[in-house]
């Protein structure tokens, strides 16, 4: 059985995240596009460490008998997986469009240079 | 909120407010080479004297080609920044260039340019800092697919709740804007589904939005590039950014 403190302070720790990811946004630190794993995770961790009985559930079906917070680090892992890997794709495109700007304003500073020495 | 009275005024070419006002049409494309021609002609058929520049938005077709054969200015963006950073790139260039009056037509052929003079009356009679030409002022016409219908309506109400007046429309990117307008969008336009995000935008900095009726063509060519599911996901997105974005402090326009 879940001890009453865990769910407490997971629950009050998912707030949290949910508030600083919400405040990013707004203050335009955060795209939305790149919040909507954080805010997802946040949810799901809330919804997890405040459903005691759900937790305690979940974790007999992964066979996690003896200490049911321990799918709580598990969900978290996995999110914070997929939220990895959503920011390894936008990295990698983010050097694409880096590349090619560069390489742009690299061949237009020739053609402008060449111009002014004309 | 001016909507119905101004269905049967419309602005025309010869219009006397318009004699020495410098105006532009933005025209977004991305991959449109089959119809960017036609859109052109039809702009320059319902004023020769709005000039036009054809944001190519990264296409990998000619579209960019095309459009300068007919005569247009052509920005060619490096590569796709999707719909929202295209327009704006067309409002800096409205912006830097000194335009006074804009008008938003996308290249896929949807907007129909012989309407612009509905969209332009309200802004030359000074009621308006922007028109949105709406499709669902009044019920009739191409009314876009069941599901997208749904989404819009979804949005229109959630809007119209954020900004206190009715809204039809949300979508609608076949829009005219006057100078503080255009001022606004060049500095600070959101990125997916803009229009919405842009709507709650104006309402933060007080420019007056009006909403006419006007009738939308089925996409002449190319293909629509939301799908299905991505429709729930943009959603999703655009609520989030609505709600956070009442709370967000504003950007400052460009200035003169």
């Amino acid at each position: 059985m879940t001890p009453l403190v865990v769910s407490i302070v997971a629950a009050i720790a998912s707030v949290v995240l949910l508030l600083v990811v919400l405040e990013l946004i707004r203050s335009r630190r955060l795209r939305e596009r790149y919040a909507l794993l954080w805010l997802a995770t946040g949810a799901v961790l809330l919804v997890l460490s405040a459903w005691r009985s759900g937790l305690n559930t979940i974790a007999g079906w992964v066979g996690v008998t003896g200490y049911p917070p321990a799918v709580l680090f598990a969900v978290a892992t996995l999110f914070i997986l997929l939220v990895l890997l959503d920011y390894s794709t936008v990295i990698s495109k983010l050097s694409d469009q880096n590349t090619l700007l560069a390489q742009r304003l690299a061949l237009l500073e020739q053609r402008l240079s060449e111009r002014a020495s004309r | 909120m001016v909507e119905g009275v101004h269905q049967l005024e419309r602005a025309a070419a010869g219009d006397p407010r318009l004699t020495g006002v410098r105006r532009i049409a933005i025209v977004p494309a991305y991959n449109e080479e089959e119809c960017i021609a036609r859109v052109i002609d039809e702009i320059r058929a319902f004023d020769r004297e709005l000039e036009i520049v054809v944001v190519d938005d990264g296409s990998r077709d000619r579209t960019a080609a095309v459009a300068e054969a007919q005569g247009a200015h052509v920005v060619r963006l490096p590569f796709n920044l999707g719909i929202g950073g295209a327009v704006q790139t067309g409002f800096r260039y409205a912006f830097e260039h000194g335009f006074k009056l804009a008008v938003r037509i996308d290249g896929d052929g949807q907007h129909d340019p012989s309407q612009l003079g509905l969209l332009l009356e309200p802004v030359l009679a000074g009621e308006a800092d922007i028109v949105v030409g709406s499709r669902f002022l009044s019920k009739n016409g191409y009314q876009s697919s069941r599901p997208r219908r749904a989404g819009i309506t979804i949005l229109a109400n959630v809007i119209s709740l954020l900004v206190g007046r009715r809204v039809t429309d949300p979508t609608s990117g076949f829009q005219a804007l006057n100078r503080h307008a255009i001022a606004l969008f060049a500095a600070d336009y959101p990125h997916d589904i803009p229009e919405v995000e842009a709507v709650l935008l104006l309402h933060k900095h007080k420019l007056r939005m009006a909403e006419v009726q006007v009738e939308m063509r089925e996409r002449a060519g190319g293909r629509s590039s939301i799908g299905a599911l991505f429709a729930v996901y943009y959603m999703v997105k655009v609520l989030l950014a609505l709600f956070v974005g009442l709370f967000r402090k504003n950007v400052t326009p460009l200035e003169e």
